[in-house]
């Protein structure tokens, strides 16, 4: 595979396990990655600051009609969820909660197997709910990679145990392991 | 990647529903779109986008629960405090200088915006001088910002955002509580037109001086973004102010000089004066 473009999610226990996942993509890493983190609504967003001063890549907020660079990590911003359009540009939405959150990560994911097809990777970490699962099944029924947090490391398991349900061709990984799977994809 | 199917049947959808209807979704944000027409056909129990179509078109009844699948969004009222309490302390003394005033909600939705900015201008003793405009292309729509009832359920978030919105006096004094409702006074929208207008296909408002547009273009392509930042600009009189989404930008677009910055943060800005 020649991979395009990674979409992470996590929730609950999610950036302690981000951090042990985002710091370890090199800087030569030539893809973007997007990542939905479930936080509350009316927080300031600390996620941008707190991995731009751990990473090799850039980090920012993601921004409505923002095309894509390779080697940025970006986040959605809390209360609006993220998208992918056609044509490789990131795009906003303040539309109804999914799964109970927004942003939520069965939309940035089911947007992106539809931009990126076969050259995405999704990746699913630790959470309290079932956000994702969907998301996850449609990257790989797109013909794109899915990698699973092992559930056993994951501080809560009910999210990765339902994207494995849902994409029983996900591969389950240990959190070290993700970063290196990642770059290998890229070869 | 080749287009899929589902989306030809979406672009063939939106030319449609334009040809015949004269809405024109062909340059909304393509990613949202779609997953609104997903969320239709799954609940209306169609095989296909290409069934919505023929159902559209051959039953005008269809119509109206497109458009709200479409346009209808929820949104609370002093959404992003800051927001407004930057409109308070600092767009305020402005607009305080001009003896009468002309302010636009576009795409007012339900209507919470409007009522935000109805008591935030009630409560700065500007409410008799100015002329509200509230305009979305939804009727259905139109008419919930009309009569201006809101879940009760949802006014404890509503309350806490006027208070730290700066609000002077307690949000209860606007509504009465009528079983699970809370209604609006009637006052608040006494100096309101409500009125049918499109930012895709409808021509420039005269002589604004405030439009508030909060988390529409984003729901817009970028050509469409454009088209209504220069709608805005044509609408605004000479250093009149113009108030985005808090993830919203006038950065990407092509008439983004046509504005300075007022408040960075808030996504406040003002229409330059030539």
């Amino acid at each position: 595979m020649s991979l395009r473009a990674v979409v992470i999610g996590a929730s609950a226990g999610g950036v302690q396990a981000l951090s042990q996942v985002l710091p370890d993509l090199p800087a030569g890493f030539r893809v973007p990655v997007m990542v939905v983190v479930h936080i509350p609504p009316h927080k300031e967003n600390a996620l941008v600051d707190l991995f731009a001063r751990k990473c090799h890549l850039q980090v920012k907020e993601a921004e409505d009609k923002e095309p894509l660079a390779p080697g940025t990590i970006y986040f959605a911003p809390p209360d609006y969820h993220l998208l992918v359009e056609a044509g490789e540009t990131l795009a906003l939405s303040s539309d109804e909660t999914v799964n109970h959150s927004r942003p939520a990560i069965d939309v940035l994911f089911e947007t992106a197997a539809d931009a990126f097809g076969s050259g995405l990777a999704g990746v699913v970490l630790t959470g309290a709910n079932q956000d994702g699962a969907k998301g996850l099944k449609a990257v790989c029924e797109a013909g794109g990679v899915g990698l699973v947090q092992d559930s056993a490391t994951a501080e809560v398991a009910t999210m990765p145990d339902a994207a494995r349900i849902a994409c029983p061709g996900a591969r389950t990984m240990y959190l070290d392991e993700i970063a290196p799977a990642l770059q290998a994809m890229t070869r | 990647m080749s287009e899929s199917v589902e989306d030809i049947e979406i672009q063939l959808l939106l030319d449609a529903v334009y040809r015949h209807y004269h809405y024109d979704f062909r340059h909304y944000a393509r990613a949202s779109i779609k997953r609104r027409l997903l969320q239709a056909l799954a609940q209306w129990g169609y095989e296909s986008i290409s069934e919505i179509q023929s159902a559209v078109l051959h039953d005008e009844t269809i119509l109206p629960q497109l458009l709200n699948f479409l346009t209808v969004q929820v949104s609370e009222m002093f959404r992003d405090p800051s927001y407004f309490r930057a409109l308070r302390e600092k767009v305020v003394p402005h607009l305080r200088t001009y003896p009468s005033l002309k302010v636009w909600i576009a795409g007012c939705s339900q209507g919470e915006e409007l009522y935000s900015l109805a008591i935030l201008f009630a409560e700065e003793g500007l409410a008799e001088r100015t002329m509200f405009y509230a305009t979305d292309i939804n009727p259905a729509a139109l008419k919930a910002a009309q009569a201006g009832v809101y879940p009760l359920d949802r006014i404890r978030l509503f309350t806490e955002n006027h208070q730290a919105s700066g609000g002077q006096n307690s949000l209860s004094e606007y509504y009465t509580a009528n079983y699970d409702r809370a209604v609006f006074d009637r006052s608040l929208r006494e100096r309101t037109v409500f009125s049918d207008h499109s930012l895709v296909t409808d021509a420039a408002f005269g002589e604004m001086h405030l439009i508030s547009c909060r988390n529409v273009l984003i729901y817009f392509d970028r050509e469409l973004q454009d088209r209504v930042v220069r709608l805005f600009s044509d609408s605004l009189t000479r250093g009149g102010f113009l108030g985005i989404g808090s993830k919203e930008t006038l950065r990407f677009s092509a008439h983004a000089d046509r504005f300075t910055d007022f408040v960075r943060a808030e996504k406040i800005y003002r229409r330059i004066s030539r």
